[in-house]
């Protein structure tokens, strides 16, 4: 294996912003490369500005790299005016570590975040030299991997990927690692490509596509069924029963050059109890780990010294559900190694309450540039029906409490096109942007809310799998619905999205396999970097479903029965498909659910069918939480300052060195 | 503490900004503890103030930058200067740190010319003697050239101070060795060789340009910021 350096190097005079190409990050590993070691290239599919600070991307790097028998190096989808360049002189996707052909490695996995990059996966399998089809490839090409929240449903890609791995990668990439170790060792003759498949299917986590037969019955998907008696039936997902022992990473990544996020992440849990409805990473993430306090303190102080950032970010799906987050953040400047600069934490996910805009002021550096909340709907009816029950209280408590600690603008997150939803519903999003731009001119001239509106999508293992998705047309409306209301509206800016692009976007995240002959068009066509809009051409979608025979109103905007069989009923993330269903039922009631982790089990599935538990790392929910945590405290406009306080002179005592676990009850 | 840093920026790093330069060196003093002063205000910043910008693509030998420590933190300078180079990507080596002169001009200010080693690719050594003869013969050099969407047509033999071809040691291409003004709009290397070779594509011509020299006016007379031992043909590192 050699570096492609000496051709690459000519090209990037020629590129925009060359440094993403190079390599040479601050945590960077010098890969060791030899025979008895497995070759992974981890790719992500999008733009590196995009896929180097991904936290999932960076923990497989450290692990792998770790051991004796493996060693990782990573890539990212070259901007299109390199991949023209590359292409133009045969050079094919390389590791931005050493600059290695892709072809190279024995595993190109891909970390898939997101819908609209599948086609970026085939555009660089294809520029990797490899066939982009899985049943073209012989023992020499690398096996290619899917990993990441989109491998619930792979199969759009299932034509595309050798297979696809549920759940998280901690463990199961040694798993991996030592099959195809073997499969090397063994000569990786000609022919042996299905045997090794064959193996890894029988890995825990491992999907693998071509060893399952999926029948219809008209344009109805009938069964997917194994091929042979030692593949499971139903792939079950992977989740490390403690993220205690999973300290990663533990030399993060830091960019050269301009990222997304130009600073420390620290992940102080996965997986959430929340049950908003609409949210597939808050189902397939379950259950709650929680970091313990004094794990998540080391690794900020690592991170920083080892970076050099000033920033950190408490990174979950909800922060301020963390159950240890006061005593936490009042500890972080301690936890900074630099006395001479303070280190400014930021909380990306916040809850709308006071309670969490306090904690935010308190950690800030004095920057004031914007918060952000997503109350998602605009009536308390309709947060009902998808679960996110913050009360109307609960949002101008929290507005009030950023205007009133300096704070001049804030972004509301709303979605369009959710089930149930009426005209009041989407015009109610305007008067609560308005009411909260009322209560911030109370305190600042300058008050003004930004309505973020984006088109609901409905995905696999949530309560809304079986809801069809609102037309483009219908989308439109709607949109414009607010955006009518709010020229009326002093201080309220709305942005949207655009719906024909959640219209793909929906096609790929329920659809089946046969929707393999549409990426391939789509890709074909030049459609890449679908989710940038100067890429994004509908046609291009409408075109290649007709072309293949497929219907986008069956496949996006048809409501789904209790019977039909899904296209990943046979990959699970633990969940109950009948839990699933009652949520459905109980959200057209209009029946809200609580958090899990404070309130009785209501057996989804996932702790009792994987034997894990919730693990807090406090045994008291947090402060603040009017939001299914059966607790309603501080449920108005002030900071709960005494509430704070009163915590304060215990803490230190409180705070052991390990965590607690709650036990659920069965 | 007032000081003034030299460093060589070599290698893969050189397709890393001028502003990314700037953030390794936040980090960099962040990582190490280097307690910095800060400017006063309400957002704070450290006191760190850069030279002339490196183009995207561009080595060094020669950067500079000025910075000012913690009143009372008084560190031995070699010291300091090594340790700046491992916390700094690798393709960074700090050559000197030292007391900042009393009354000295900032960096940006005090720059009046930079000395350029390009290494040309596609071009005989004997074409370019001539073509560097011709260009130095003429009273002007006029080029079309764009900046944030306006074209212009300017004369830049003004800021042609000296130019020479030179035989540059292992490497076997030829190289064009040139002090370029920077007062004014300046010219860039890649627009000193598309104006000796309008009839050539610069980007492909150019294999490499080094920055050797940064210099200051100093009573009529030039000099280097702050000067090196002469090694300019040092084999650039790779960073991998």
């Amino acid at each position: 294996m050699t570096s492609l350096w000496a051709r690459i190097e000519p090209l990037l005079a020629r590129v925009q912003k060359p440094a993403r190409y190079i390599g040479c990050e601050d945590g960077a590993i010098s890969p060791r490369h030899g025979p008895g070691r497995v070759a992974w290239l981890l790719a992500y599919p999008d733009t590196y500005e995009i896929g180097l600070p991904n936290q999932g991307l960076q923990i497989l790097y450290e692990i792998l790299n770790e051991r004796d028998d493996a060693v990782a190096e990573r890539t990212y989808a070259p901007w299109a005016d390199l991949e023209g360049l590359m292409r133009a002189r045969s050079v094919p996707l390389f590791s931005v570590d050493t600059h290695r052909a892709a072809g190279d490695f024995d595993l190109l996995a891909f970390n898939l975040a997101a819908e609209l990059v599948y086609t970026n996966v085939l555009n660089m399998i294809d520029l990797a030299g490899i066939p982009v089809r899985s049943a073209q490839r012989e023992a020499d090409h690398p096996l290619v991997v899917l990993g990441g929240h989109c491998a619930f449903n792979p199969e759009p890609l299932a034509d595309f990927i050798d297979f696809a791995v549920l759940g998280e990668g901690e463990e199961v990439v040694g798993e991996i690692t030592e099959v195809v170790r073997d499969w090397k060792a063994s000569g990786r003759t000609s022919g042996s490509r299905e045997g090794v498949l064959r193996e890894l299917a029988r890995v825990p986590g491992v999907y693998v596509p071509s060893l399952y037969d999926v029948e219809y019955d008209g344009p109805v998907l009938k069964a997917v069924t194994p091929r042979y008696a030692d593949v499971p039936a139903v792939v079950h997902k992977r989740a490390v029963a403690d993220l205690a022992e999973w300290p990663y990473p533990k030399h993060p990544l830091a960019s050269l050059t301009e990222v997304v996020h130009e600073r420390l992440s620290v992940e102080v849990f996965r997986g959430c109890a929340r049950s908003c409805r609409f949210c597939q990473a808050g189902f397939i993430t379950r259950p709650v780990r929680e970091r313990p306090i004094e794990q998540v303190r080391a690794m900020i102080a690592d991170g920083v010294s080892c970076t050099g950032y000033d920033e950190v970010s408490l990174n979950s799906l909800s922060t301020a559900d963390y159950s240890g987050i006061e005593q936490l953040t009042q500890g972080i400047n301690v936890a900074g190694c630099d006395s001479n600069a303070t280190i400014s934490i930021s909380l990306p996910s916040l809850r709308v309450d006071a309670f969490t805009v306090g904690l935010a002021a308190q950690v800030s550096d004095g920057r004031r540039s914007g918060l952000t909340f997503a109350p998602e709907a605009g009536s308390w009816r309709l947060r009902q029906v998808i679960n996110k029950r913050i009360t109307e209280e609960d949002l101008y408590g929290a507005v009030e409490s950023a205007f009133s600690q300096g704070w001049h603008r804030a972004k509301l997150y709303f979605l369009a096109g959710l089930p149930t939803e009426t005209d009041i519903d989407t015009t109610g999003i305007v008067d609560l942007a308005q009411n909260c731009v009322r209560i911030g001119r109370r305190h600042t001239n300058r008050a003004s809310i930004t309505v973020s509106l984006g088109g609901f999508v409905p995905k696999p293992h949530t309560p809304f799998q079986w809801f069809g998705q609102n037309s483009t047309d219908e989308l439109r409306r709607k949109m414009q619905l607010v955006r009518n209301a709010a020229q009326r509206a002093r201080g309220v800016n709305v942005k949207w999205h655009d719906p024909a692009a959640t219209m793909a976007e929906g096609l790929t995240a329920r659809g089946d396999r046969r929707l393999g002959g549409v990426m391939e068009r789509v890709w074909r066509d030049g459609g890449v970097f679908q989710e940038w809009s100067e890429f994004f051409r509908v046609a291009r979608w409408q075109e290649a479903m007709a072309a293949e025979g497929l219907s986008i109103d069956w496949f996006v905007h048809r409501h789904r029965g209790e019977d039909e069989v899904l296209p990943w009923d046979h990959l699970s993330a633990g969940l109950h498909k009948d839990f699933l269903w009652e949520e459905w039922r109980a959200a057209l009631a209009e029946h809200g659910l609580d958090d899990c982790r404070w309130t009785a089990c209501y057996d989804c599935g996932v702790c009792t069918g994987f034997g894990l538990d919730h693990i807090v790392a406090s045994s008291v929910p947090p402060a603040g939480g009017s939001q299914g945590t059966g607790q309603d405290l501080a449920n108005g406009g002030e900071v709960p300052v005494a509430l704070l306080g009163r915590h304060e002179g215990s803490h230190v005592e409180e705070m052991g060195p390990t965590h607690e676990e709650v036990e659920v009850p069965a | 503490m007032k000081l003034r840093v030299r460093h060589t920026k070599l290698g893969k790093i050189r397709f890393t900004s001028h502003r990314d330069t700037a953030r390794h060196w936040e980090r960099a003093v962040r990582k190490i503890g280097v307690p910095l002063a800060y400017s006063a205000g309400f957002t704070p910043r450290p006191r760190m103030s850069f030279g002339l910008a490196l183009p995207t693509g561009a080595e060094s030998l020669a950067e500079y930058l000025d910075l000012e420590l913690a009143q009372g933190y008084e560190p031995e300078l070699d010291a300091l200067a090594a340790s700046f180079s491992s916390a700094l990507p690798q393709g960074y080596e700090v050559t000197h740190v030292v007391p900042r002169p009393e009354g000295s001009v900032s960096l940006q200010e005090g720059v009046v010319a930079c000395t350029w080693l390009v290494e040309l690719d596609g071009v005989e050594s004997n074409q370019l003697d001539e073509v560097v003869a011709t260009a130095m013969a003429r009273p002007t050099l006029m080029i079309e050239r764009e900046r944030k969407g306006q074209k212009s047509t300017d004369d830049v033999r003004p800021a042609i101070i000296e130019m020479s071809a030179t035989a540059a040691g292992e490497y076997p291409r030829p190289h064009l060795c040139a002090v370029l003004a920077t007062n004014g709009r300046g010219l860039r290397p890649i627009e000193l060789v598309g104006a000796l070779f309008p009839t050539l594509d610069p980007v492909e011509v150019t294999a490499r340009v080094l920055r050797t020299h940064q210099w200051i006016d100093r009573d009529g007379e030039r000099q280097e910021i702050i000067p090196a031992a002469p090694d300019v043909m040092r084999a650039p590192a790779e960073c991998a």
